[in-house]
């Protein structure tokens, strides 16, 4: 098929695209690259190493990292579960279970928290909990995430299940299944593609939160992102580098298998 | 029959309305026990959403619906003894073919192994047994539809419903299926009523037809009596080939009518009850021979104006003197007289295959 257009043609096409690529992804390569570099400058290369890998395990302030990557890994894994199987809920009422009043708003107060400025967020989550006496700690950050999690599990399982044409359920009730029945043998199942592709976005989304963490986490709890932001207001180590070219293995893997998932058609 | 046919489905008056739209408007008809009924009509004529009130998809706006005596129409549709074949089968892809058979039992409470053994006879029964353990995907959109009927006669409904399950195949595979349908349900003596827009598919494989159009029944009965005596120019012109031909009623006279095609020539035939007026003339185009002199019965005069060859048949269309355009069918054999085109001939016909058309 020949394309309408031929973005090729336009003039300047190869160096706008290069300038984009570089501003975006030099960033990233430079940290990737100087995470392994031999040296305690960061800019300043001195030969290949893992040294500053084995620091963030070994290393002065490694006890420090073990304990927030604990907690970022442990408050993504319950907020992006929860996070999910309220979307999933939701997203059963919104697209299946035909018009009800007051359907396009919950959508919209679903969807919204994506929109909303995080500082709002955050702020507003930090006078929530003042205001009803939780003190900060882990259990704010949690609730905070399952919060915010909600639009970003909510959307993909949205996506699927709008694919799903209802006649699976209607054939599963007419052939006698209940509306459980049929939610939980043949809805669910078809569902699962979206489910994951929501848990891993909610779960990467709450791993890389900052923001809303830094305001509602209270002292001495800290998570990978804090953790890492304290460290570099005392200056940039090569062991933050490290860090942060571990994050983003972990980042780029979920987001593929989410795509993937995303993609992956259990109805064929 | 000697005795009375048990009614297996009983609507009663019933309407359906989506807000303002009234998609049924008042319908009544009674679906006897063993028999193959189909509901027939254009799209958006309210056939399907009639199927769907039966199986308990479409709440019941006014109205009833009995299933052997029983109401039905509040149930919900896991609660009703009838099963659906729906249009794109609906197939449960993450299971396989026996899975998808057995499915309906399971539900009803049946142990696995009962529900699997049954399902598997059934799957016998659509000629799919070495398929059992494959996916929906991985099969045919004819095996597939095979499945779906497998699925739903598993559970022996009392009545089954299907919604235009061939329509999706090929031709070929839809003959052959039609004839398939037609022997399972004598094979089983379920009640079957079928759903389609294909008014050929309706006179091959049904024992009775309701004719619908506009959320209205139109006409029941027979295939036969169906296409031999439309009631009204919707069905004389849905069911089959027709020339329907605009005539004036100048005088009635103990059943019979005189009517006047357009011009002037005046034909005598059997009149419906409230003859009079305007109406309309349908005459079949193989009820009609063509001839050159003036022969006997009625003759109306006419010129060929071309011959469309159909293959079995030769079309030849004709303009009437002083009237519309008409088709008359001749066999395709070589004792049949093809006339050119710009030739003035006679259209023949008996007048019992004209019927006076008030509507």
């Amino acid at each position: 098929m020949k394309p309408a257009t031929n973005v090729r043609a336009y003039r300047g096409f190869f160096g706008i695209t290069l300038l984009c690529l570089f501003i975006l992804y030099a960033p990233l390569v430079v940290v990737t690259v100087y995470s392994f570099n031999d040296s305690r400058s960061i800019t300043v290369w001195e030969g290949m190493s893992l040294r500053w890998y084995a620091d963030v395990f070994v290393g002065p302030e490694s006890g420090k990292f073990k304990e927030a990557a604990f907690n970022s890994f442990t408050i993504a894994l319950v907020a992006a579960t929860v996070a999910t199987a309220i979307a999933v809920t939701s997203a059963t009422a919104i697209v299946r279970a035909g018009r009800f009043r007051l359907r396009m708003p919950s959508l919209g107060l679903i969807t919204l928290p994506i929109m909303v400025p995080e500082i709002v967020l955050a702020v507003a989550t930090l006078i929530f909990f003042n205001s009803i006496g939780i003190s900060r700690g882990y259990l704010t950050i949690l609730i905070a995430h399952i919060a915010f999690c909600i639009p970003f599990a909510y959307l993909p399982v949205q996506a699927r299940m709008q694919g799903l044409e209802d006649t699976f359920e209607q054939a599963a009730m007419d052939l006698y299944a209940t509306r459980f029945q049929a939610f939980r043998r043949v809805l669910l199942p078809l569902m699962i593609p979206g489910i994951i592709s929501g848990f891993l976005l909610a779960f990467i989304v709450s791993l890389d939160d900052f923001i809303i963490t830094n305001f509602v986490k209270g002292a001495g709890v800290e998570t990978l992102p804090t953790a890492i932001f304290g460290s570099v207001k005392q200056g940039i180590k090569p062991n933050i580098m490290a860090i942060s070219t571990m994050l983003l293995g972990v980042s780029v893997i979920m987001v593929a298998i989410s795509y993937f998932a995303a993609k992956w058609d259990n109805t064929k | 029959m000697s005795q009375v046919a048990e009614i297996a489905v009983d609507v009663q008056n019933a309407v359906k309305r989506y807000g303002d739209f009234t998609a049924l408007k008042s319908i009544s008809l009674g679906v006897y026990h063993n028999e193959f009924f189909t509901l027939l009509g254009p799209s958006g004529c309210g056939k399907t959403t009639l199927l769907r009130m039966i199986a308990g998809f479409e709440d019941v706006t006014e109205g009833a619906i009995f299933l052997f005596g029983t109401e039905i129409d509040a149930l919900p549709p896991n609660k009703r003894p009838v099963n659906t074949v729906f249009q794109n089968y609906a197939l449960f892809p993450h299971m396989t073919v026996l899975e998808n058979a057995s499915f309906g039992l399971e539900m009803l409470g049946k142990s696995r192994a009962e529900a699997k053994a049954r399902a598997g006879e059934m799957l016998e029964l659509v000629q799919l047994s070495q398929f059992a353990s494959r996916k929906p995907a991985q099969l045919s959109g004819g095996q597939q539809q095979r499945v779906a009927l497998a699925r739903a006669l598993a559970p022996s409904p009392k009545v089954l419903l299907l919604d235009e399950p061939l329509s999706a195949l090929d031709l070929k595979l839809r003959k052959a299926m039609q004839i398939e349908l037609k022997h399972i349900q004598r094979e089983t003596g379920i009640t079957f009523i079928f759903v389609t827009h294909d008014q050929e598919e309706a006179l091959t494989m049904s024992d009775r037809i309701a004719v619908m159009s506009a959320g209205e029944l139109q006409q029941l009965g027979a295939p036969r009596e169906i296409y031999e005596h439309p009631q009204n120019r919707f069905v004389a012109d849905f069911i089959g080939e027709t020339n329907l031909i605009e005539v004036t009623i100048s005088e009635v006279a103990d059943g019979r009518a005189k009517c006047r095609i357009g011009g002037g020539h005046v034909i005598e035939c059997d009149a419906p009850g409230q003859a009079s007026g305007s109406a309309c003339l349908s005459v079949r185009p193989e009820r009609m021979v063509l001839s050159a002199g003036n022969a006997s019965g009625i003759a109306v005069p006419a010129r060929v104006v071309e011959n469309i060859f159909v293959g079995t048949d030769i079309a030849t269309w004709l303009k009437v003197d002083g009237g519309p355009e008409i088709s008359v069918r001749i066999s395709n054999s070589a004792r049949s007289t093809i006339f050119e085109p710009g030739a003035n001939v006679f259209v023949n016909f008996e007048a019992g295959a004209a019927r006076l058309l008030m509507d």
